[in-house]
């Protein structure tokens, strides 16, 4: 039977994590993330999860770790935030580059300077091209599902690639709420082993991770680049499976909520897609018609699914806590590279909120909403805006 | 052990002829790679005693047997000199690459 808990984003990772049956865990404890790493250390203590825990001295050899566990076909699990995620991003391309299903949870947190604790995306965004598929949790039942769900897509031997499963610092990974844990069966049945294609033994020597002239390497990133593209379809099955069987599913790469007729649409990643909904159920009482798209993937990009959201005279906003500075937020980016494909002809605007832990309210939202809402007729330009920046930009 | 031989390169024509990731069978051999060697090691075949020791100290398994004896694989040697070194019977002597001598 399966039971509800009351468990934090991080307790639920950490469930989700254990009920993977991961063979090897490494990873270097970092707030927020660290009650992901105390609990599945306990859990392998009090022998509830049968794993190799090893205790490593940074992040950079967590991951390191992580692809030699993972290149003779253990599946593994590590977890990091922030400064650890940056300390890994040499290991990040190896292990895509390396083909290594390695399945991590990133707590989002601010890059120092200056030094914070606090949540943001700018570190996972800032390595959006390290080959890694990336999604954005939004609470902490979607945190468990997905780290079953991110097995199955990573070792799809059409993908063989690492997913990095964010979950906003503090707002998600350490806010609690009543999470419902899938019974073991249901899991090993929906998540086989992993079935390493390039399982090495005595009788199959292999050179794993070799290096490559100018004459072949290009083909190795070629069939990288495809191996993510094709995880798109595969995103979505393995979504509509585990709905199938658990009764949860999320809609693949984006979720979408009253976009049908709105006049315009916020898109917008990670926890506070929660906090745009109530705001877009209150506007619609008041007869205003908006709508949100969440980005659950960033990588690969949810490109149609962005495009679908184009129509005549409907604005378009992106909400994000990232920026890329001197240019602008780079979700924005891609989700405007996408509309341009489209042929978007409204306005797109960006709003760069929730840097170094700063909240993003209703008011924020509801503010956010008024802008779109006003876009057209102003044929707005000015694209990127500091939301709830606490003092004027000009003046002395 | 079975020593890899060099083989000639075959350039995939299908993307999907390549490896899914830098991961293949090991041994497969398509390049000599010896050519920085400044000294190579010669051995005096009436010498040898076929004691093996060249062949087990070699880090690059560039000592092959050959019958009760060995031979050198110029292909791989490095020219480190180990094997002269460990010889007990010195019948292996490093002499001194001259330009354009070597590959």
């Amino acid at each position: 039977m399966s039971k509800k808990l009351f468990l934090s984003g991080n307790e639920a990772t950490a469930w989700g994590a254990k009920l993977s049956r991961p063979h090897v865990i490494a990873a270097y404890p970092i707030t927020p993330q660290t009650v992901v790493v105390e609990k599945l250390a306990e859990m392998v203590s009090t022998g509830s999860l049968n794993a190799e825990y090893l205790h490593v001295e940074s992040e950079h050899s967590a991951l390191s770790a992580m692809m030699g566990a993972s290149a003779i076909g253990a599946r593994t699990f590590t977890a990091t935030s922030s400064q650890g995620l940056v300390y890994m991003a040499e290991c990040l391309h190896y292990a895509s580059g390396g083909r290594f299903p390695i399945v991590m949870m990133n707590a989002n947190r601010s890059l120092a300077l200056p030094w914070s604790i606090y949540g943001d995306q700018r570190d996972s965004l800032s390595l959006l091209d390290c080959g890694w598929m990336q999604v954005y949790a939004e609470d902490a039942q979607e945190s468990l599902d997905l780290v079953i769900q991110a097995y199955r897509i990573a070792e799809d031997v059409r993908v063989l690639t690492p997913v990095m499963i964010n979950l906003d610092g503090f707002v998600l990974t350490h806010t609690y709420e009543l999470v419902m844990i899938p019974d073991q069966e249901d899991v090993d049945a929906f998540l086989p082993p992993y079935a390493n294609p390039n399982i090495m033994d005595l009788d199959h020597p292999r050179n794993l991770g070799f290096s490559s002239t100018p004459r072949d390497n290009m083909e190795f990133k070629y069939q990288q680049h495809m191996a993510v593209l094709c995880a798109k379809d595969i995103i979505g099955d393995v979504d509509a499976a585990f709905g199938e069987r658990f009764g949860r599913h999320y809609g693949g790469l984006v979720s979408n909520y009253r976009t049908d007729d709105a006049d315009c649409v916020l898109i917008t990643l990670g926890s506070v897609a929660g906090t745009v909904r109530a705001v877009v159920d209150e506007m619609r009482k008041d007869g205003k018609a908006v709508g949100l798209c969440r980005l659950r993937y960033v990588r690969p990009f949810p490109e149609a699914e962005v495009a679908a959201l184009s129509a005549t005279g409907r604005t378009l906003g992106v909400l994000e806590k990232d920026i890329s500075f001197g240019y602008e937020g780079t979700v924005y980016t891609n989700v405007n590279s996408a509309l341009l494909k489209a042929g978007h002809a409204s306005p797109v605007l960006n709003f760069i909120g929730g840097l170094g832990g700063r909240s993003i309210t209703r008011e924020d939202i509801r503010s956010i909403f008024e802008n779109l809402l006003d876009a057209e007729r102003q044929r707005a330009i000015d694209s990127v805006r500091f939301v709830n920046l606490g003092v004027a930009t000009h003046g002395r | 052990m079975i020593k890899p031989k060099i083989q000639q390169y075959r350039q995939p024509c299908t993307i999907s002829e390549y490896p899914v990731g830098p991961s293949f069978q090991a041994g497969h051999l398509v390049t000599t790679n010896s050519n920085y060697r400044s000294s190579k090691p010669i051995i005096d075949i009436t010498l040898c005693v076929g004691c093996l020791a060249c062949y087990v100290a070699c880090p690059d398994g560039a000592i092959v047997r050959d019958g009760k004896k060995v031979r050198m694989d110029y292909d791989f040697c490095k020219g480190c000199g180990i094997c002269a070194s460990e010889c007990k019977v010195k019948a292996i002597a490093m002499k001194k690459e001259t330009q354009g001598e070597n590959e």
